[in-house]
Formats: C-alpha cells, sequence, structure tokens
C-alpha cells in the first residue's frame, strides 16, 4: 500500500535542495549583511557636536591635513585638534557664529568637547599611523575622500581583510610620499608598476604576521 | 589538602641523594620523595581542583547553561560596536604627543635610601617604572619593589580622606585644629611635643626637621624604621669614634666574603651591587675565562646565599664566633691553620672554613670584602671594619664618606626613649609621619599600650592602619609619584623626585605637615625648590633645577670620600671584644632553638602588604606567596616530627603566636626563620587575615634574632599557597650547571649530557633571512632570583593577579616565572635559579594543536598569541613542554576598580576570561622600535629593543636582540659553549630563548665539603 502520493518523491527531492540553497542563501545575506554599511557603519555620516566641515575646510579653504592632524606623521594616533587650534582662526573670524558656540564656550571654561570617533578600530587592534604615512599610503586610501565630506563618516569598512588587502599587496595602493596629503591623487594605469617601484625604494614589507596589528 | 600528611621520610631522601652519581636537580622536597600529591600534579595539566566543579549550579543546569550560551553565542557577533568618543584637549600640555609615553626622572626611597627611576607616562597617567642610567643605585635596572610601585600608586585601598576619630574632616579643619594646638606650645618652647618619621633620606626635609627642632627647643625627633640599619651605626661607632656612612664597591672586589648579609638582593642597594658583582662574575674572554669568589655564612637562606661559591649555614649565634675566628685567622697570618684558638668556631669543619677562607682574603689584599649583614650585630659590623681595614680594602672595595646631614639615629633607642617617655606621661601630642608603630615597634616596649597616655595623637600614612586606629587624627600621605621631594642615595647622589600625578586621594606630602607644624602652610614644590635654591644661590638656579630634573641626579651631592681613622689601638693584634668595646649579648643557651627575624623578601617590613603584585610574587627561594611561613631546616622537621603546613606554636620570651611550618633545604639547624610584615589587621583589603604577625615576637634588645624558642606542634593545619611544584617539567633536565675548573677543562661541559643528535623534523622549515629574527639568553651564572624581572614583567603587560585560591589551584598568570632548582645535600644544596618564559621555538608544539589558529608563528620566529582568536580550548598548554601558558579561568583582571584602569599599559591588550596568555618578548616595543627605526630608514639598533624583564635585571642576566646580526650581543652569547637550548636535543623545539650554563668558582681547598 501506499501511503505517499507520488509527487511526494519529487516534493521530497525539491525540498531537500531547496532546503541546502535556503542555508546557502541566508548565508550569504548574512555574509553580505556582515559586509555591508549596515553592519560597517560606513558612509553613514555621523552627527557631532559641532558640525564640522571637512568639505568646507579642505576642499573650500585648502587646510593641510596636518594643520590639525599634527602628530599623523610621528605618532600612532593622528591626533584630534585642541580647541587651541580651532581658535587659532576662529578667534578672528566667524567670532559669532553662533554654530562655534560650543568651541568657544569649551574654550572659556576649559572643558574640553567631546567628539564622536569616526574611525574607531577594536581595542585589540594597534594600528600606527605614522608608519604607513610615512611609507606612502594615502589618507585618500583608507579614509576616503575626506574634502567631499560635509560630516564625515567612515569610507571602508575597516574589517582585517580589508586591512590585509593592502598588508598583502602594497603595491596595489601605496602612493609617492610627496602625494600622501593630496585629496585628488588618481592612481596612475600602470599603478602596479609605480607600486612596485615604491615598494622597492620606500622598502615596504608586507607584513601581515598577527602581532603587527594585535599584541 | 586538609588530610593528614605524613612528615615525609627525610632520611630516605638523604640516603637517596648520597646514592645518586651525577648531578641531580630538583624542586621540591615532595618531587624529590616523589609523593602521590606530587605525582598527581605532574600528570594533570592543571591539578585536582582546576577542573573540579565547585559552583552551586547541578549539572543539568549547567547543560541548560551551555546550550543556552551555544545559541546565543553567536549572536553576540552581530552587535556594532558602541559609539566611542574622542576627547582633545583644550589647550594640549608641552611635548605631549597622544599615544607616545613620557619618561620622567623620580626617585623612590626605602628604609632611608634611594633609586632613581624613569616614570613612564601615558597621557598623564604613570604606569610603567624603570631604572635611571645616570643614578649611581640604579644604573639602568631596578629592584621588584620599585617596579611594583606604580601599583601602590593607584591602590583603590589608600586612605582617601583626612579624619579624626574616623569621621571624615577636612585638611583645613585639621590646620584650624592644630593652629590653637601649636599656639600652646609657642608658650613652653615645645616640651611634650614629639615627632615620630621612618629614616629621612630627604634633605630637604631634613632641614625642615631641623628648623622645627629649633622652633620648639623642647620637642624631641624620634625616628623608628622596622628593618633598621642600627648595628650598621654602631658598628662604625665602635671602630670610628662615630657614625660614618659607607658603602661597597663590589666591582673591585675579587673575593667576598658576606657575615650574613643578603648584599646582592638588599632592597634599593642590592641593585647596584648585585650589578657590580655581576661584572666580576661573568667569565668575560671565555678562553681566559675569571669570576669572582663568594663566600657566605648566613642563618636562613637569601638569594645572596644561594649564589655564593661556598655557603655555611650556621645559627646566629655562631655568626659573631666565626667572624671573631676570621679576624683572628687573618691577624695570626694566612700560613697558619688560623681559628686555632677560637673558641666558638668549635667543629672541624668550621676551622677548615676558617682557614681557607682567611687564606684566600690574605691572598687578595685590596681586591676582597668582607661584608657584614644589616641584621648582625653591632659587633660583626665591627669586626667586619677591622678585617677589611687589615685586607687594605678600605679605600678600594670598602668606601667611607662624610655626610652632610647629622648621623643616622639608633632607631632602637630612639623608639625606647619614646616609649619610656609616653608611659611616664612626658608626651603631650605626637606626630607621626609614614611608620606604622603600633604594629612594628619591639613588643616588649608597648608602644601601642602607652599611645593611650598621649593626649594629642596625629598619624599620617599611606593606609588607614593598625596605628592609624590608634589616632585622633588621621592624614592621608601621597604616594612618591603624586609629590615634590628629594631623595639621596647610598652614596649621598641627591634626585629631586618629581611628581607624575597629581595626587589621587587627596594625599598631603609630609612636607606640607611639617611646614604646617612649624609655620605657614606652603606647597611641597616651593618648599622642596626653595630648600635647593638656598643651596645654590645665582643667576643661574633655573638652569639648575631644570637639569637636575631632566637628569635625576643633582650633581655634586655625593659625599665626600674619607679615611677614616680607627679610635681603638690600630696597632691591636687580638681582635678581642677588649679591643671593640661592646655589651655582652644576651646569654644564648645552645641547647633550645634560635628565631631569626628578617623583612619579608616580597612586602619588606609590611609597607607593600597591601601590593598585589608583591603578594603573589613567589618570594624567592621558598616559592611561597600570599603568607608567612616558620622556615626550618629539613634536620629540625625531622626532630620534631613536623611536615609542610603544619601549625606551630612558637613560643618565645613569654609571647606565643602561631604559624605553619614550611621546610627549607640549606636553612641552618637549630633556628628558624619568621618573615616580618604579616598577620595584620588594618591598612586594606588585601593584607588582612594573611599570615601571622611575627612582630609581635620581636623585642628590642635582641630584633634580629634571639634564642630561648620553644616549637609546638600543634595538631592543626593551614594551607599554603607555593608555586615551587606547579609546571613541573617531569624529570628533565632543564638547568646545566658547573664550575669554573670544569669549563676550564672542558668548554663544551654543558652539552655533554645530552646526546647531541642532527635535529630532523616532519614540519616545513620557516624562512628565518628576513632583517630580524629575534633571540634571547640567560646566564644562570647572572641571575640571582631577585624577582625584579617577575614584577617588570607583570607590570609592562597588564598581567593579572590571581589570588591565594586560585595560586593554590596552579592558575597564577605570570609570563614569566623564576624556577629554583636545588641540587646536592638536603641540608645545604646549591641553588640554582632559571627564569622560564615562552621560550618561542622556532618548532613549536603548541602551534600545531591550536584548533582555531590563535597561536601562530611569526615571520621574525616570534610565537604569536593571538587573544581575539583564542577560544580557549588549552590544548597549546596542553602541548607545551616548558609550561610557560597562562590561562584566563576566571575573570582575572579587573576591569571595575576605576583607579586601576589607569595601571594599565595602553599597548598591551587586557585579556578576558578564557583566553590563553604568555610571553610575547614584548612585541609592543619590538614594534615601536621597528616602527621608528622604518620611519628613519635604518635597522633597528642593537639593543633598541629591550623587554620589560631584561630592563630591569640588576645583573644583566637576559639579552635580548636580532639573532640575525652576527654582531649583536645575543648573537654572541649563543655562540658561547655555554649556550644551551631547554630541552632542544630531547624535543626538537629549538628555543629562540636559551640559557647560559651556570658556573660556580668554588675553592679547590674546600670543594670536597660542597
Amino acid at each position: 500500500m501506499q501511503i505517499f502520493h507520488r509527487s511526494f518523491n519529487t516534493i521530497s527531492k525539491a525540498s531537500i535542495v531547496g532546503l541546502v540553497l535556503l542555508l546557502v542563501a541566508i548565508g550569504a545575506a548574512a555574509t553580505a549583511m556582515f559586509r555591508s554599511p549596515y553592519a560597517t557603519r560606513a558612509t553613514e555620516p555621523i552627527t557631532q557636536p559641532v558640525p564640522f566641515s571637512h568639505k568646507h575646510h579642505v576642499n573650500g579653504l585648502g587646510v593641510d591635513c596636518r594643520y590639525c592632524h599634527t602628530t599623523v606623521e610621528t605618532a600612532a594616533f593622528a591626533d584630534i585638534p585642541p580647541i587651541e587650534t580651532c581658535m587659532s582662526c576662529h578667534s578672528q573670524i566667524w567670532v559669532d557664529s553662533p554654530m562655534l558656540e560650543p568651541v568657544r564656550r569649551s574654550f572659556r571654561t576649559g572643558e574640553p568637547l567631546e567628539w564622536v570617533r569616526v574611525h574607531d578600530l577594536p581595542d585589540f587592534v594597534y594600528f600606527d599611523h605614522s608608519i604607513h604615512v610615512n611609507k606612502g599610503v594615502g589618507c585618500v586610501t583608507c579614509h576616503g575622500q575626506v574634502d567631499q565630506m560635509p560630516l564625515t563618516w567612515q569610507q571602508n569598512s575597516l574589517y582585517m581583510e580589508w586591512c590585509l588587502e593592502c598588508h598583502r599587496q602594497p603595491e596595489a595602493f601605496v602612493r609617492p610620499r610627496d602625494k600622501v596629503f593630496d585629496m585628488t591623487w588618481q592612481p596612475p594605469r600602470d599603478q602596479l608598476a609605480l607600486g612596485r617601484k615604491l615598494v622597492k625604494d620606500y622598502k615596504i614589507r608586507s607584513l601581515t604576521d598577527c602581532t603587527t596589528c594585535h599584541r | 589538602m586538609d588530610k593528614e600528611q605524613k612528615p615525609l621520610d627525610l632520611a630516605a631522601l638523604r640516603e637517596r641523594l648520597k646514592a645518586s652519581n651525577g648531578r641531580e636537580y630538583w624542586r621540591s622536597l615532595e618531587e624529590l620523595a616523589q609523593t602521590p600529591e606530587f605525582e598527581e600534579y605532574l600528570h594533570r595539566e592543571f591539578p585536582e581542583q582546576a577542573s573540579m566543579w565547585d559552583s552551586a549550579v547541578d549539572r543539568r543546569g549547567f547543560l541548560r547553561l551551555m546550550g543556552a550560551s551555544l545559541a546565543l553565542a553567536g549572536l553576540g557577533a552581530c552587535t556594532t560596536q558602541p559609539l566611542e568618543k574622542v576627547i582633545p584637549y583644550v589647550r594640549p600640555p608641552e611635548h605631549l604627543i597622544p599615544g607616545k609615553p613620557l619618561f620622567f626622572t623620580t626617585a623612590m626611597t626605602l628604609g632611608g635610601r634611594a633609586i632613581g627611576l624613569l616614570a613612564e607616562s601615558h597621557m598623564g597617567r604613570p604606569t610603567k617604572i624603570e631604572g635611571n642610567p645616570s643614578h649611581p643605585a640604579s644604573l639602568g635596572p631596578t629592584d621588584a619593589f620599585s617596579q611594583a610601585s606604580v601599583l601602590s600608586l593607584y591602590d583603590p585601598d589608600r586612605a582617601q580622606v583626612v579624619s579624626q576619630r574616623g569621621r571624615i574632616r577636612s585638611w583645613s579643619a585639621f590646620q584650624l585644629a592644630l593652629s590653637s594646638e601649636v599656639a600652646g606650645f609657642k608658650n613652653n618652647g615645645g616640651r611634650g611635643l614629639r615627632l615620630l618619621t621612618e629614616s629621612v633620606s630627604s634633605p630637604t626635609l631634613q632641614a625642615q626637621i631641623q628648623d622645627w627642632l629649633k622652633l620648639y627647643p623642647q620637642a624631641r625627633w624620634h625616628q623608628w624604621e622596622p628593618v633598621h640599619q642600627d648595628s650598621r651605626v654602631q658598628g662604625t661607632r665602635q671602630i670610628y669614634g662615630r657614625a660614618l656612612n659607607f658603602f661597597h664597591r663590589l666591582d673591585q672586589a675579587r673575593v667576598v666574603v658576606s657575615l650574613g648579609s643578603d648584599l646582592l638582593c638588599e632592597p634599593v642597594t642590592g641593585v647596584r651591587d648585585a650589578g657590580d658583582f655581576a661584572q666580576r662574575r661573568r667569565i668575560g674572554d671565555p678562553a681566559k675565562p675569571e669570576m669572582n669568589r663568594l663566600y657566605v655564612i648566613e642563618s636562613t637562606v637569601s638569594n645572596t646565599g644561594s649564589v655564593a661559591d661556598h655557603r655555611l649555614a650556621v645559627k646566629p649565634s655562631e655568626i659573631e664566633p666565626f667572624a671573631n675566628a676570621l679576624l683572628e685567622a687573618l691577624q695570626s697570618g694566612s700560613e697558619s691553620t688560623g681559628g686555632a684558638r677560637s673558641t666558638a668556631a668549635d667543629t672541624d669543619k668550621h676551622q677548615r672554613w676558617i682557614a681557607v677562607v682567611a687564606r684566600d682574603l690574605a691572598a687578595h689584599r685590596g681586591e676582597s670584602l668582607v661584608v657584614a649583614g644589616d641584621h648582625e650585630t653591632a659587633h660583626v659590623h665591627a669586626l667586619a671594619h677591622r678585617m677589611n681595614s687589615l685586607l687594605g680594602n678600605i679605600g678600594k672595595t670598602v668606601v667611607f664618606a662624610e655626610t652632610p646631614e647629622p648621623a643616622p639615629a639608633v632607631m632602637t633607642d630612639s623608639m625606647r626613649q619614646l616609649t619610656g617617655d609616653m608611659a611616664g606621661g612626658r608626651v603631650d601630642t605626637l606626630v607621626i609621619i609614614g611608620s606604622n608603630p603600633v604594629y612594628t615597634a619591639p613588643a616588649d616596649l608597648g608602644f601601642a599600650q602607652h599611645l593611650g597616655k598621649v593626649r594629642l595623637k596625629v598619624h599620617m600614612s599611606p593606609y588607614v592602619d593598625e596605628t592609624s586606629r590608634l589616632c585622633d587624627w588621621h592624614l592621608p600621605q601621597t604616594h612618591f609619584l603624586e609629590e615634590w621631594s628629594d631623595a639621596r642615595a647610598f652614596d649621598g647622589t641627591a634626585t629631586i623626585v618629581q611628581p607624575l600625578i597629581q595626587p589621587l586621594f587627596q594625599g598631603i606630602s609630609p612636607h606640607e605637615l611639617l611646614a604646617v607644624l612649624s609655620g605657614p602652610p606652603q606647597s611641597t614644590h616651593d618648599i622642596v625648590r626653595s630648600y635647593w635654591q638656598k643651596s645654590r644661590p645665582g643667576p643661574d638656579f633655573e638652569r639648575f633645577w631644570v637639569k637636575s630634573l631632566n637628569d635625576g641626579v643633582i650633581e655634586g651631592t655625593q659625599y665626600a670620600e674619607m679615611q677614616p681613622a680607627a679610635t681603638t689601638a690600630a696597632g691591636d693584634q687580638t681582635g678581642q671584644p677588649s679591643a671593640v668595646s661592646r655589651q655582652q649579648p644576651p646569654a644564648r643557651d645552645a641547647s633550645t632553638l634560635e628565631i631569626i627575624f628578617r623583612p619579608d623578601p616580597s612586602i619588606y617590613d609590611g609597607r607593600f602588604a597591601n601590593n598585589a603584585w608583591l603578594q603573589e610574587l613567589p618570594k624567592p627561594l621558598t616559592k611561597l606567596t600570599w603568607d608567612n611561613a616558620v622556615l626550618c631546616s629539613p634536620a629540625l622537621a625531622e626532630r620534631l616530627e613536623l611536615a609542610n603546613e603544619d601549625v606551630v606554636e612558637l613560643q618565645y620570651r613569654g609571647r606565643k603566636v602561631k604559624g605553619a611550618i614550611w621546610i627549607v633545604p640549606g636553612h641552618a639547624d637549630g633556628c628558624v626563620t619568621v618573615h616580618l610584615g604579616y598577620g595584620r589587621e588594618a591598612g586594606g583589603r588585601v593584607v588582612e587575615g594573611l599570615g601571622f604577625n611575627a612582630y609581635s615576637l620581636r623585642t628590642a634588645d635582641s630584633p634580629w634574632s634571639g634564642s630561648g624558642l620553644v616549637v609546638k606542634k600543634t595538631g592543626e593545619r593551614y594551607p599554603l599557597a607555593c608555586t615551587q611544584g606547579h609546571w613541573s617539567l617531569e624529570g628533565r633536565t632543564n638547568v646545566r650547571s658547573g664550575t669554573l675548573a670544569r669549563f676550564r677543562e672542558d668548554p663544551d661541559f654543558a652539552h655533554a649530557a645530552a646526546a647531541h643528535h642532527p635535529p630532523a623534523s616532519l614540519y616545513p622549515e620557516y624562512d628565518y633571512r628576513g632583517e630580524n629574527a629575534w633571540g634571547m639568553t640567560i646566564d644562570l651564572t647572572a641571575c640571582l632570583g631577585c624577582n625584579a624581572c617577575v614584577v617588570a614583567c607583570q607590570a609592562e603587560n597588564n598581567v593579572p593577579v590571581v589570588g591565594k585560591v586560585e595560586v593554590a589551584r596552579q592558575r597564577e598568570m605570570h609570563w614569566l616565572r623564576i624556577d629554583r632548582y636545588y641540587t646536592g645535600s638536603l641540608d645545604n644544596p646549591e641553588v640554582v635559579h632559571q627564569p622560564m618564559l615562552c621560550q618561542h621555538c622556532e618548532k613549536a608544539p603548541c602551534e600545531v594543536v591550536c584548533p582555531v589558529a590563535a597561536t601562530v608563528h611569526s615571520s621574525e620566529g616570534l610565537n604569536e598569541m593571538v587573544y581575539n582568536r583564542c577560544v580557549g580550548t588549552r590544548y597549546c598548554s596542553n602541548n607545551c613542554p616548558y609550561k610557560v601558558r597562562r590561562f584566563n579561568f576566571l575573570q582575572y583582571s579587573d576591569q571595575s576598580s576605576p583607579s586601576l584602569q589607569l595601571l594599565h599599559n595602553p599597548d598591551v591588550t587586557v585579556r578576558d576570561r578564557g583566553v590563553m596568555e604568555k610571553c610575547t618578548y614584548c612585541v609592543q616595543r619590538i614594534s615601536a622600535a621597528r616602527i621608528e627605526a622604518k620611519k628613519e630608514d635604518r635597522p633597528i639598533r642593537d639593543g633598541e629593543v629591550v623587554t620589560a624583564c631584561q630592563a630591569a635585571c640588576p645583573t644583566q642576566a637576559i639579552v635580548f636582540g636580532n639573532i640575525n646580526d652576527p654582531n649583536s650581543k645575543v648573537a654572541k652569547l649563543k655562540k658561547l659553549p655555554l649556550n644551551y637550548g631547554v630541552l632542544e636535543e630531547e624535543l626538537n623545539t629549538r628555543p629562540r630563548t636559551t640559557y647560559l650554563a651556570g658556573l660556580k668558582n668554588p675553592n679547590p681547598e674546600l670543594e670536597s665539603e660542597t
């Protein structure tokens, strides 16, 4: 006696295949979501206590990165400028702007401003700006075109796989040292040829040991 | 461990040791006896309790929890990081680059002597201490106490407020209350006004006290320090008529005799002495090896004794006769048998010893040194001075110097006078600074009892301790990293003690208190600065001040060297006590036991008792943590049928205390040692209820030893947390040692025992031909086992403490441990100290078993541990033949006490529960050096990367560097024939950390004895 109808053969086969496909699809979706800006917060402008615009200061006024991020060439931390730096201009211009009141208040009272971190690596990662800048990694390579950001956002995922893209193949990303702070530099057509030359000239090593970043 | 433990059959052990041929190394008596307990330790990766389920949750509940956590585990990864703030300065401080540490010179004082330090500051937080290379007491390295001082700074248990009989008051309320008191003393010249301090090494504070005494001529200044140097002061007084300062130059000495002195590991002064000693200890050119020779006569066990070429263990009462006999032998000329007329050194062995030592000393006139221990009698000191004078060592290996400040007080007399006056009602107001006399004063003086008769009692100390509880006012004292001061080193060199941080807990400095006692309040900075301004008048003071701060030493402040003139007849040849007049010591009955009091090797006189790093630091020879014990010789334990951890009652001069027994091979027979500093009743969460109070037995007339002790077995047992059996390496030979003579004969002796077969490996070869390949050598000849490296590692690498219960479960977290091996007889074994840390094997057994690749190999040969990948299988630890991996069984790192968060080194991850960790070769320092070198486009220089343990090592036993560079120091050391890798031949692990076999330089005339 037959309990199940013949069509159940097809249905069961289909559902087995379907289940596998479903699992694969869920996995793929999860992976995609893990890498998506939803999870990485990339390209999401961050609200700050003062709506500071890199676009205005860098693109509009032509202020160099290092005017504010003073230690980017010497230390691990690129430094968030002290209020004193803001006030070096804003004690002269836009002195009455209500938008800048938190800055002036901070300068008056000595109470620091609390900015929200845009690029926040996990605490077990020890990143050093100075060595990257010295070896020809441009600001734009990691931070994107900051000069086009009215409010700053994180351009890249900052995932380890993203770091390793360059650590495994630095020649694909490095640029001449004098172009590091250039916001508009575009890699040439033969970037790999240029990269290989720079890797040789700057003695860049592809460091992929765990302790390069984790310790 | 509460089950009845049979005392070990020590007689059988002796037989076994005698029968064994060749060198057999053992770490504990249990190991030697192969007791079931020890076997269990050995065969389980973690001892019984470690895998025991001691939670209230039952099995079902546990499985339910496990299921739920497994289901939820994945979800944890789905959360995004919380938004973090970044807060810049409003006006940045000068010189500060965020993320880069700054180093400031400062100094720490202990027992009246200072060691110059460099304190590392991260964004205003002092996190690590290094030695100041320009300071004479340090020359770069440090001791364990200075390394641990940063933890004391952030200790949340420190006194945080001014209080009056337990009620919170303010500093200004205290000043107001005091000013009305002071007004009264103005009229009577300060009668009844007393000041009690510890030994004062600060010239400014000295001057302040002298000024205060001028203001109140009837007032008195008393000094008390439980670990005092009275004998040192009295010894020079006996010989030279006045108290003189003197110190040693061990780099000039070829033969050193220690009469009960732990000179190489004395707190503070031992750092320089050990460094100087090691200079002469290293063989130098392997073709023409030379070594100094060290004889130690001592009662208890000390690090100096453990590295001696010849060590004689005698009862404390025998040291003085021994010194007498040695002087006699020296006087009667090296040709005679010496000591023939000696009355007390009565055994043949002692006589032979004396004759041989005297001959050796006489053969090295001007290059020898006799050192009397701070804990011996004044007479022994006087004898040592006479011997050094006779040997022409004065001005060569012993240097005398003039001190500008008044001579140090004889503290016991000072304390006796104070308590006498207190008892007689002659003390109205007592101001105590820094000291804890209720706990530390000699028991027979009854300080606590007489304190009640004092009307007004003011106490300033870092903790609310036993004394504070009996005083009217308590003032929180600043830590040396919080406030300005100055301090003198052993040779007089002054250093400005520079603060690195504002007082964390509203602390007040002794300078401020003194200012308030004698006039209007002043800031400490002004007080110290104006003192030096007075001593350096002139327009260029600012430059002098800045230079002194920058260098960490003040130019021209060393004491002037002098040639002391003996007041006793120089030509006196008898050497009898008539020449060096003295009071008779209390008669010692040879039939009773003697008791020895010593400062604890980890917590000193008790002042570091609330420092968990020091509490958990295994004590150098006993390897005990978190407790003191009654140390005795195996022979005594045998006679009294005592086993380790048996509680005994010590009855001594009508006072009693109970403590647990610990048998120490090499301890002199007929006496027991107790360490001071435990048995505290107040002073922080860490200290209370640990060990027993040895001060309660200690009397003023014989502070360091005495006879008439009765040891009574109580039948109770007390568990001690001892680490010596932990991390055992099943019967494998890890240490290799020999003698200088053997080395001369056969430079390759260290490799003779092991069959050297060409290593073959199934694993693929790594390519190490890159720029750097890191390696380390540790010289077992130079290692004293002083523990400075262990604490330095703990401070540098954010290593947590686990507590006594967890230590007993073998869960201590130290990345670097010092294994102490015995070899030879049970009663006076030879000792080898071996620092053991991750060996960074080129063929690492741990790497191949990790299922998640959390421990991997770097291109520079480091064995890397990636905390974030670790899932805690512990396979790696199981497979590590060196047992150097540590697992966070629980959440050991304190992430809740706010002040302790400031302590962490920001360059090293703070590990959580469930993660394996181990020595990284201080990879954060390698990274920092690499980045700097690459920015300057040059290779990393030799000596640019200094690991924390290496930097702290007083004898420079640890050397680290690039083995690919044939000119690096480490590469050269690795070429020495003494160089060997632990288990290299057996397991082919190819460790990057290698050892230089330990050498001793015994006198051939005495060799048959050891």
